[in-house]
């Protein structure tokens, strides 16, 4: 349970905070003129050029009778560091001692060690358990504060808490939405590389609380978020007759996809959460893809062919379906309409594309791609133009957009080994960075926002 | 002997002891399809799995990225087809899979196309469609693991699965 709020945090607050600072301000420097306070501009990383030079940002521990604030700053500044726009300094830089988080800090101090923003926070523990976390954002050369925030969670929801206060901050910063507050599912692997134990996993993106949501007994492959967060759509070879499942994450309660005479794969859920799109493989051995309505249980096929058409991935306008075929020779991408309408190939480059998968803001498809004897990730505009690979190794595979859509995750082998890992890169290829998991992990899926 | 015996009837020891022998073959077109290819033949009971998987071989191996059924291929699924026949009472299931250099759904559906396609040959050979199942693993699981064609090229099949029962 986490309540987000800011209670005091409207206009009132705002100001009380800007006199308070002025007040700091007059002391230390007499000539300050209050009125140049709101005409400075805004701190603001922009991440519309190629290269971005990452923000220089403190993040102090936040202030607790334990070592739960310093806890919290630690995983806002992994997150922010992780994120390769942000550069958090070292601790041990830092001049001033954070005593009370509520005051104007010395912006001199965090200056001259270069820090462009500075994070102060609180976290107390209140009379019925819970804790409330308050953290505030200050533009230290603007000398003002840019955002302040408390949240009240359960004790053991202090990560999800240190995500969000990293959410706001990047948001603050960079004008789009974080990232942090979301977790992947993915398949957790064991066993021998010849025989892997699989078995469904979830954690937080940065590889915390890792929770198991199947025993191993039976091979699991690619699951995928809902739109909601709530539920995961998977494969599942149970009972010997590999077929498509919901399993609900709070309840564990599983239900198959449909009844189809043949197995199914590539599982997706539509962005309404209404459907489940997925490809069946039938007796001749075409692959073709398929809906299932999950309220009237009706199937409706989208595309006949004797090729193989599978990895569908909706528009996230729920109007288009992007998809890959080998209907040409080797597996290339197509789309059509979500009704299986003019469907058209756009991808047109070397070698083959696989696992297309449409980005949450709609503007690009990232893909696998599989070309002189390796394995890229790399996206390219809805319309097959502006290819871009992002990286390129032995084997990576998979890419699942984080719902900002500026970073992929995928897994990655080594040569020869069959031993998967998971990594991040983002839309500029410079930040490629290995997700830490107790064993092998493959099949990323990134679940959405909560709203 | 009897250590050969026991070698020759665990199929654990026959795939390992293919993988090795395929692995260190320079050429596919002239890969040993069976056991019996390699001199185990002659210890299993006529009629029993092992018979089967020793004696007429269990699987056949595919080019890349294809489901073509090769020349050597379709004369072990000759002989299968007529061994099936031979025991009527095996129910069949054939899985499909296929090599690691692929994409995991690709490769799905690539392992079941091998499978329809390997069934479909032993039905032109005289073994009813309606007995063989098919099943595909894609690239889940490989016979042997390495960075080279001397591994891939063993992955990449459809093999003959019996269950049920025996005669």
């Amino acid at each position: 349970m986490l309540i987000i709020g800011q209670p005091k945090e409207g206009p009132e607050l705002m100001l009380k905070i800007l006199r308070t600072l002025c007040a700091a301000f007059a002391m230390v420097m007499a000539t300050l003129i209050v009125a140049t306070l709101p005409a400075k501009a805004q701190l603001k990383l922009d991440i519309t050029k190629g290269v971005v030079e990452p923000m220089p940002i403190a993040i102090t521990d936040f202030l607790s009778g334990d070592q739960l604030g310093t806890n919290i700053s630690n995983v806002i500044a992994a997150d922010l560091e992780r994120s390769g726009l942000f550069a958090p300094v070292d601790k041990g830089a830092f001049i001033e001692k954070i005593s009370n988080p509520d005051a104007a800090p010395r912006f001199e101090d965090w200056k001259v060690i270069n820090a462009q923003a500075l994070v102060t926070g609180r976290v107390t523990k209140q009379g019925d358990g819970r804790l409330k976390a308050e953290f505030r954002l200050w533009d230290t050369f603007a000398g003002q504060q840019l955002d302040g925030q408390q949240f009240f969670t359960s004790p053991e929801s202090w990560r999800r808490v240190a995500h969000i206060i990293a959410d706001a901050i990047y948001e603050k910063l960079t004008g789009e939405k974080g990232y942090f507050d979301t977790r992947v599912v993915f398949v957790d692997e064991s066993g021998t590389k010849e025989k892997r134990i699989k078995r469904l996993a979830i954690m937080d993106q940065d590889g915390a609380n890792v929770r198991y949501l199947t025993n191993g007994k039976d091979l699991v492959l690619t699951p995928r978020f809902s739109p909601s967060r709530q539920e995961i759509t998977y494969m599942s070879f149970e009972g010997g007759k590999p077929q498509i499942y919901l399993l609900q994450l709070e309840t564990g309660q599983r239900e198959l996809v449909g009844n189809f005479p043949g197995m199914t794969i590539a599982p997706r859920f539509s962005p309404d959460g209404q459907k489940v799109v997925m490809s069946l493989l039938q007796e001749d051995g075409s692959a073709n893809v398929y809906t299932m309505d999950l309220r009237s249980r009706t199937t409706t096929r989208l595309t006949s062919t004797s090729a193989i058409d599978t990895g569908a991935s909706y528009s996230p306008d729920g109007s288009q379906v992007v998809f890959e075929s080998d209907r040409g020779g080797r597996p290339q991408i197509y789309k059509m309409g979500a009704d299986g309408s003019n469907p058209q190939r756009i991808s047109f480059g070397d070698g083959s594309y696989s696992t297309p998968v449409w980005s949450p803001r709609g503007d690009l498809i990232a893909f696998t791609k599989q070309s002189g004897g390796e394995f890229s990730i790399g996206v390219m505009k809805t319309d097959g133009s502006g290819e871009r690979i992002l990286t390129s190794g032995y084997h990576d595979e998979g890419p699942t957009w984080a719902p900002n859509g500026r970073v992929l995750m995928f897994f990655r082998l080594p040569p020869g080994s069959n031993s998967p890992k998971l990594s991040t890169v983002d839309l500029t290829g410079r930040n490629l960075r290995q997700i830490q998991t107790p064993n092998l992990a493959s099949d990323p899926a990134w679940s959405p926002l909560l709203e | 002997m009897r250590r050969f015996e026991m070698i020759a009837r665990s199929p654990v020891f026959v795939a390992l002891f293919l993988s090795l022998a395929i692995a260190g073959c320079a050429s596919k077109k002239n890969m040993p399809n069976s056991a019996g290819d390699l001199g185990l033949a002659g210890s299993a009971k006529p009629g029993s799995t092992q018979d089967f998987t020793v004696n007429v071989g269990d699987r056949i191996f595919f080019d890349v990225d294809s489901s073509v059924i090769r020349a050597d291929a379709q004369q072990t699924l000759a002989k299968q087809a007529q061994w099936l026949q031979r025991y009527p009472n095996y129910a069949i299931t054939v899985e499909g899979h296929a090599d690691e250099r692929g994409t995991r759904e690709y490769n799905l559906a690539l392992g079941q196309r091998r499978a329809a396609a390997t069934r479909n040959y032993l039905a032109s050979q005289g073994v009813p469609a309606a007995r063989i199942k098919t099943l595909s693993y894609g690239n889940e699981r490989p016979v042997a693991v390495c960075d080279s064609e001397s591994c891939w090229s063993q992955n990449r099949r459809a093999i003959t699965v019996l269950g049920g029962a025996g005669s």
